[in-house]
C-alpha cells in the first residue's frame, strides 16, 4: 500500500502535510496565542475571582484559603469604599469627556483639513508621547503642578495659582496620558467617513453644526465610545497617577495597592480588584448596542 | 484678459474669467461660460481638465482664485454651498448611510424646516419621479448602484433647485444600466424644467443627453456648442480627437489629397471603403488610397484602420449590411481606397 507522499525534502513533505491537514494548520497557528490567553489571562482573572473569597488570618497574616463572603460585605458595608468607588468612576468620567472634547477637533484637522503630508506629521505627534515612559510624563505633570510650578507661573499674572496636588490634578494629568487613544480611533473614524458626505449636507442647505450633528457625528459616535473604552478603563486601573499628583486622594487602584502591599491583604485586594472589572463588563455591554466594538 | 463683468442677466449659471489655483497648478485657467435656464448642459472633458473644478465652484465647495460665479443674475462667488439654490448629485452619491432612504430624501427640506406633513408628502412625490415607491425604508446600503443614483437624484430634485450639479452621475453604473439612466435624466429634466449641469468625460454620454456641450482641456473651455456642431464642426483638434476620432488630414497628405494646406478632418462614419481603387468617383467627393492596417469586427459595424500612402492614417466605420465577420477580416493587408463627401471634410481652425 503506498501513501500520498510530496516529493522533496522533509520540509517539502511536512509543508505538504500542512496543506494537506487544516486543522494541524490552525493549530499550529493558535497554540501559543490560545495558550497564553487561557492560563496567562484567564487564569489570573480566575485566580482573582477565587482569591477574592478568601480572607486573611487576622494574628498571623497568613491566608486562609476558606470560601467566605466577608470582603464583599466589607466593601458593600463600609461607605468609605461606595465613595471611593464612585469618585474612580467620576474620575475615569471626567477624564473621558475631556479627552473626547479634546480629541475630536484635533482629529477633525487631522482627517479633514491637514495635507496628507502633515498628516503623517500628525498621527506621528499624536503617537510620540505613548512611547515616552509613564512615570516621566506623570512626574512631569508633579513638576507642573507643584507650587512654584510652569502653571502657577502662568496663572498668577492672572490672579490664579496651581490648583496642587489633588483629584483635579489626577484627572488632568490621567487626560493627558490617555488622549491618544481618543485621538487614534476617532481620526480613524473620520477617515472612513467620505468628504462628499460632509459636502453634500452644505448642498441641502445644512450649515457647520447641523451637518457636525446630522452627519459627522452619528458616524463618529461608534468611534468615540471605542476611544472611551480605552480612557474609561485606562483611568478607572489607574493606581500611580493619583499617587504622584493626586496628594491624599484615594482611587480604587491605590486601595488594591495598598492592600497588596502595606496591609498585606491580598483577598480583600482582590475583592476590591473585581469593581473595576464588573463596571467594565457592565460598560462594555452598554457600549456593544452602539456598534462601537467593531471599530475597536 | 477682457471679460464681460456684468454677466448674461437671464442665464442659470454665468461665469466671467474663473480661475482656480491649487498650489502651484491651476485647475481651471480663466473660463467664461452661459448656461441658459432649462438647458440639459454637459462639461465634457478627460479627467483633470477642470470640469470637476468648475462644477465644485458653482456648487460652493471651491471658492475661484479670479472671476465670477453667477446664478439666475445674483453674485453667488464667495457664498457657501448653503447659501446657493442649487443642489448636487454627487458621483458617489454621498446618501447618508446611517439615514433611511426617506430620511435623506427629506433631509434638505428638514434643514429648510418644511412642515412634516409636506416633507413627506414632497419626499415620496420625488421618490415616485425616479420610480424608487416602496423604499423608503430602506438603508442605502441595501441599495444596488442604480438605486442609490436615483435616491441621490431625488435627494437634490426634492429641494427644487433652480440648477442640478450632477458630477459624472452614471459613472458607476455599468453599461446597460448606464444607457437606461441617461434616457431617464432626461425625461426627467424635460418632466419638471429645471436647469441640469453635469459633468462627464464620456463623450457618447455628453451628445446623447446634452442641448449644449462644453468641452475642456488643460483648465480651459476649447468648445460650446450644440451636440452637432461639437461632432461635426470641432474647433480644434483636441475637440476633434475627444469628441469622436480625430482622423486627421494636415501637412502633405492635405495638399495631395485635398490640394489645399492646413489640418482637416473627416469622420469615420462618413467615410466609404472601396476595394476597386479605380471605380469612378462622383464629382461632389474627395478620395485617398492606403493599405489597411487593422480591421476590427464589432458585431454591427467594422472599423478599419487605413495607412494612407500620402501619409497619415484614418480610421473608418462601415455598416455590416452585407458583409460578415469572414468577409471584412480577409482585407486586412488589402489595398483600399476611402471615399468621402467634400461637405464631410471640415477644416480644423484652432490652436494646434
Amino acid at each position: 500500500m503506498t501513501s500520498v507522499t510530496s516529493p522533496g525534502g522533509p520540509v517539502r513533505r511536512f509543508a505538504g502535510l500542512l496543506h494537506r491537514r487544516p486543522s494541524i494548520r490552525l493549530a499550529g497557528l493558535l497554540s501559543i496565542p490560545l495558550l497564553w490567553l487561557v492560563v496567562a489571562y484567564l487564569g489570573s482573572l480566575a485566580a482573582l475571582f477565587v482569591t477574592a473569597f478568601w480572607t486573611t488570618n487576622e494574628f498571623t497574616g497568613d491566608v486562609v484559603k476558606v470560601f467566605d463572603l466577608g470582603n464583599f460585605q466589607d466593601l458593600v458595608n463600609e461607605s468609605v469604599y461606595r465613595t471611593i468607588t464612585l469618585r474612580s468612576v467620576g474620575v475615569a468620567i471626567a477624564v473621558t469627556v475631556i479627552d473626547s472634547l479634546v480629541a475630536f477637533p484635533m482629529a477633525f484637522y487631522m482627517a479633514k483639513i491637514a495635507s496628507p503630508r502633515a498628516q503623517r506629521w500628525l498621527v506621528i505627534a499624536v503617537l510620540t508621547p505613548l512611547w515616552a515612559g509613564y512615570l516621566v510624563k506623570a512626574y512631569a505633570w508633579r513638576v507642573m503642578f507643584s507650587g512654584s510650578g510652569v502653571l502657577d507661573w502662568f496663572l498668577r499674572p492672572v490672579g490664579g495659582h496651581a490648583p496642587g496636588y489633588g483629584l483635579l490634578a489626577t484627572t488632568i494629568t490621567l487626560a493627558y496620558l490617555w488622549l491618544p487613544y481618543m485621538i487614534l480611533p476617532i481620526y480613524a473614524g473620520l477617515e472612513r467617513l467620505p468628504n462628499s458626505l460632509i459636502d453634500a449636507a452644505g448642498d441641502l442647505g445644512a450649515r457647520s453644526f447641523r451637518t457636525f450633528r446630522t452627519v459627522v457625528w452619528p458616524t463618529v459616535f461608534p468611534a468615540a465610545v471605542a476611544g472611551s473604552i480605552f480612557t474609561f478603563s485606562l483611568s478607572l486601573g489607574d493606581y500611580i497617577a493619583v499617587r504622584i499628583v493626586g496628594g491624599r486622594s484615594q482611587l480604587i487602584g491605590n486601595v488594591v495597592y495598598d492592600n497588596v502591599g502595606t496591609a498585606n491583604n491580598l483577598p480583600f485586594a482582590a475583592a476590591v480588584a473585581t469593581i473595576p472589572v464588573a463596571i467594565m463588563v457592565i460598560y462594555l455591554l452598554a457600549v456593544r448596542r452602539t456598534g462601537a466594538l467593531e471599530n475597536l | 484678459m477682457t471679460t464681460d463683468v456684468s454677466g448674461d442677466v437671464s442665464a442659470a449659471v454665468s461665469l466671467r474669467g474663473v480661475r482656480k489655483v491649487f498650489g502651484e497648478v491651476a485647475a481651471v485657467d480663466g473660463v467664461d461660460l452661459d448656461v441658459r435656464d432649462g438647458e440639459f448642459f454637459a462639461m465634457l472633458g478627460p479627467s483633470g481638465s477642470g470640469k470637476t473644478t468648475v462644477l465644485r465652484m458653482i456648487a460652493g465647495f471651491e471658492t475661484p482664485t479670479e472671476g465670477s460665479v453667477r446664478l439666475g443674475g445674483r453674485d453667488v462667488t464667495g457664498l457657501a454651498p448653503f447659501d446657493r439654490d442649487v443642489n448636487t448629485v454627487f458621483q458617489d452619491y454621498a446618501l447618508f448611510p446611517h439615514m433611511n432612504v426617506l430620511a435623506n430624501v427629506e433631509y434638505g427640506l428638514k434643514v429648510k424646516k418644511v412642515p412634516a406633513k409636506e416633507r413627506r408628502e414632497r419626499a415620496l412625490q420625488a421618490l415616485r419621479t425616479v420610480r424608487l415607491e416602496g423604499y423608503d425604508k430602506r438603508k442605502p446600503g441595501q441599495l444596488s448602484g442604480g438605486q442609490r443614483q436615483r435616491v441621490a437624484l431625488a435627494r437634490a430634485l426634492v429641494n427644487r433647485p433652480k440648477v442640478l450639479l450632477l458630477d459624472e452621475p452614471l459613472g458607476a453604473l455599468d453599461l446597460k444600466l448606464r444607457e437606461e439612466m441617461q434616457v431617464e435624466l432626461k425625461a426627467i429634466q424635460r418632466q419638471i424644467g429645471i436647469t441640469f449641469l453635469f459633468v462627464t468625460h464620456d463623450q457618447e454620454e455628453a451628445l446623447t443627453m446634452s442641448d449644449r456641450i462644453a468641452v475642456f482641456n488643460a483648465g480651459r473651455i476649447e468648445q460650446v456648442g450644440t451636440p452637432a456642431e461639437v461632432y461635426e464642426r470641432p474647433a480644434s483638434p483636441f475637440v476633434a480627437g475627444f469628441v469622436g476620432t480625430s482622423n486627421l488630414i494636415e501637412g502633405q497628405a492635405a495638399l495631395d489629397i485635398l490640394g489645399r494646406e492646413g489640418v482637416y478632418s473627416v469622420r469615420p462614419e462618413k467615410l466609404r471603403v472601396d476595394t476597386r481603387l479605380d471605380a469612378e468617383l462622383p464629382r461632389d467627393e474627395n478620395s485617398a488610397t492606403g493599405t489597411v492596417a487593422e480591421v476590427v469586427y464589432a458585431g454591427a459595424a467594422t472599423r478599419f484602420v487605413v495607412d494612407l500612402d500620402a501619409g497619415g492614417r484614418l480610421v473608418a466605420v462601415q455598416q455590416n449590411l452585407q458583409a460578415s465577420s469572414m468577409d471584412v477580416l480577409k482585407l486586412r493587408d488589402a489595398r483600399v481606397r476611402l471615399a468621402w463627401r467634400r461637405e464631410h471634410e471640415f477644416s480644423i481652425t484652432g490652436p494646434m
